[in-house]
């Protein structure tokens, strides 16, 4: 049986949440299955990802340095990481399902031959065949797919944020095995001109959320002074996110996040199949809906038939007086 | 400036039924509909055509009921389409899927491969990523603000947070951003024109240079093993009644303990 690597994305702020997540599920997998399992760390002067990263549950940490990996350009991750799989042939390899983590899987995956199983929201190894066996939500979240990779292939996924704990650090410092790619710092690649990136909340681990639905116009002010007052984290639905009142990154449903959150505050949302699997996993839901036959009131708890306009206000004004 | 566009034929999400005895997806009963995210593609292939000049070509693999999407395309400003219609094409994974692509990108020979982010019926974003790789291109994904500038690709790409402006060598696939420009309205008269007098390129298998052990179903690299159905989980659906103080009122006492809990 070969290893369980996960492929480590570097974030502004060190190691994305969504690696930690997958590397604690890659290692309770090798501990039932006796595999063993390592982590990648792709970049250049990558050293304090690398510190970072051993301190986590994982057996070894392979530190693949190059000037060329300065930038994220798939292109490049893919090859030095095809390199490293010819000479360490592991078994399964996990990435992010994340803007970068699906590009270098994908052009990976061509390059090896691999079968890639995306945005899984599962991930396990069929006792039988010691298969990986992935779960892909697909048409609008409704249906989960369950997926595996072709025998004899390379085994890759990429994991939805969110979907596993984030481990603990450990005691131990994972044994880290440097690798120097071959590639040429002269092929063209990526240039990057700008960049603007701001601290991001993780709106999926938050206990209260207000989501925020084309029922409000698409004028967030209120709803934010709501999130605001109740100490809730402020979510959307896509058409929301679409017309760029707020980011991807706060977009609920199939094709955005999912919420874990205690409670979510629903607010003119009609409730599409896509969205309603974003709120499955949360405690409690109230809604706020004009229309009494709103499906979204199927998929909740507490119903209100009423303007978000008149409810809002109200919200603010008792939650200011110490009500929530 | 020639473009390439991969566009798909997709059905609508809401309108799919699945039967949890025989557990199949019946795509029958739904409308189809071109991706909403390859139009965004398409438009912005378009708006550089017309800074650039050169000819923008629609290609999608699939059944032959996809002909009259790509006609759509067509009325919208496309000047040609080519659909790659082959039972051996059949059941393709993203692998298999992205290589015959690429090998019909190979014979078409554009400057700029443009798609839409991802589909909206698996969505998996991978296709754009695994056709550059064929084709040995660079990517850049969930692009907007796309402009081309003396043998370069110069794009807006978003990322966790925020957003990065990233400038790569042509040819290059790039992945535009639903929603990240308004489609045009196909014109009439050209609609007319598409439907009645324009004539769709087919490309079978016989027409492009291909291994077919690495296309269709043959050439997949995963298994669709089962599908199930998921239950949404059981909820109280209870109406609060009373005036909009009490009611508030009432909202915040249910977050509060349910916060507590």
């Amino acid at each position: 049986m070969g290893e369980i690597w996960t492929f480590v994305e570097i974030g502004p702020e060190g190691v994305e949440d969504v690696s930690l997540e997958i590397m604690g599920r890659a290692a309770a997998l090798a501990a039932e299955s006796g595999r063993k399992t390592a982590a990648v760390v792709t970049g250049w002067k990558v050293d304090e990802i690398v510190q970072e990263t051993a301190k986590y549950p994982v057996d070894k940490v392979f530190h693949v340095d190059h000037s060329t990996l300065v930038t994220y350009d798939p292109s490049k991750h893919a090859k030095a990481l095809h390199q490293l799989v010819e000479k360490e042939k592991p078994e399964m390899i996990f990435f992010g399902a994340t803007y970068t983590g699906a590009d270098i899987a994908s052009r990976l995956a061509v390059r090896t031959g691999a079968g890639l199983i995306a945005h899984v929201t599962y991930l396990g190894i069929d006792p039988v065949d010691g298969r990986l066996v992935g779960h892909v939500p697909g048409f609008g979240g409704s249906i989960v797919a369950v997926c595996k990779c072709r025998p004899n292939t390379l085994q890759i996924a990429t994991v939805r944020p969110g979907v596993f704990e984030k481990p603990k650090t450990t005691n131990k410092t994972a044994e880290v095995v440097k690798f120097t790619p071959s590639l040429d710092p002269a092929e063209p690649g990526w240039i990057i001109l700008d960049r603007k990136v701001a601290k991001t909340v993780d709106v999926t681990r938050a206990e209260k959320v207000v989501v925020a639905g084309m029922g409000t116009g698409g004028d967030l002010t209120l709803v934010k002074k709501l999130a605001d007052r109740l100490g809730a984290q402020l979510a959307v639905t896509r058409p929301l996110a679409d017309i760029g009142v707020a980011p991807r990154d706060v977009q609920v449903g199939s094709t955005g996040i999912s919420l874990r959150s205690k409670a979510a505050l629903v607010l003119g949302v009609s409730g599409a199949s896509h969205f309603v699997s974003g709120i499955q996993d949360v405690k409690t839901v109230i809604s706020v809906n004009t229309d009494r036959n709103a499906p979204i009131f199927q998929f909740s708890d507490y119903c209100v038939q009423a303007d978000l306009f008149k409810i809002v206000p109200k919200l603010i004004e008792h939650a200011e007086k110490g009500g929530g | 400036m020639n473009i390439v566009v991969c566009v798909k034929v997709v059905p609508k999400v809401d309108q799919v039924k699945f039967d949890p005895a025989t557990k199949t997806v019946d795509r029958t009963s739904a409308e189809n509909e071109l991706n909403e995210a390859d139009k965004n593609a398409l438009e912005t292939a378009l708006q550089l055509k017309e800074k650039h000049g050169g000819k923008v070509a629609v290609v999608s693999m699939g059944p032959p009921f996809f002909e009259p999407f790509l006609k759509i395309c067509v009325a919208m400003g496309a000047d040609d389409a080519v659909l790659l219609s082959d039972k051996a094409f059949a059941g393709a994974d993203t692998y298999a899927t992205s290589y015959v692509l690429a090998q019909a990108v190979k014979k078409l020979k554009p400057d700029l491969v443009l798609c839409g982010e991802s589909t909206s019926d698996s969505g998996t974003a991978q296709v754009p990523a695994q056709m550059a790789e064929w084709l040995g291109y660079p990517n850049i994904s969930y692009a907007s603000n796309v402009s081309v500038d003396n043998g370069f690709v110069v794009a807006r790409r978003t990322v966790k947070g925020g957003y990065e402006v990233v400038k790569a060598p042509l040819p290059a696939v790039v992945s535009v951003e639903l929603g990240s420009n308004t489609p045009r309205f196909p014109d009439f008269r050209r609609k007319r024109w598409a439907e009645r007098e324009f004539k769709t390129t087919v490309w079978t298998s016989a027409d492009l240079e291909l291994d077919l052990s690495l296309a269709g179903r043959a050439g997949s690299k995963t298994d669709v093993v089962e599908l199930q159905s998921i239950a949404p989980p059981q909820r109280l659906r209870k109406f609060l009644e009373g005036s909009e103080d009490e009611i508030a009122q009432t909202i915040l006492e249910i977050i509060k303990e349910a916060v507590t809990e």
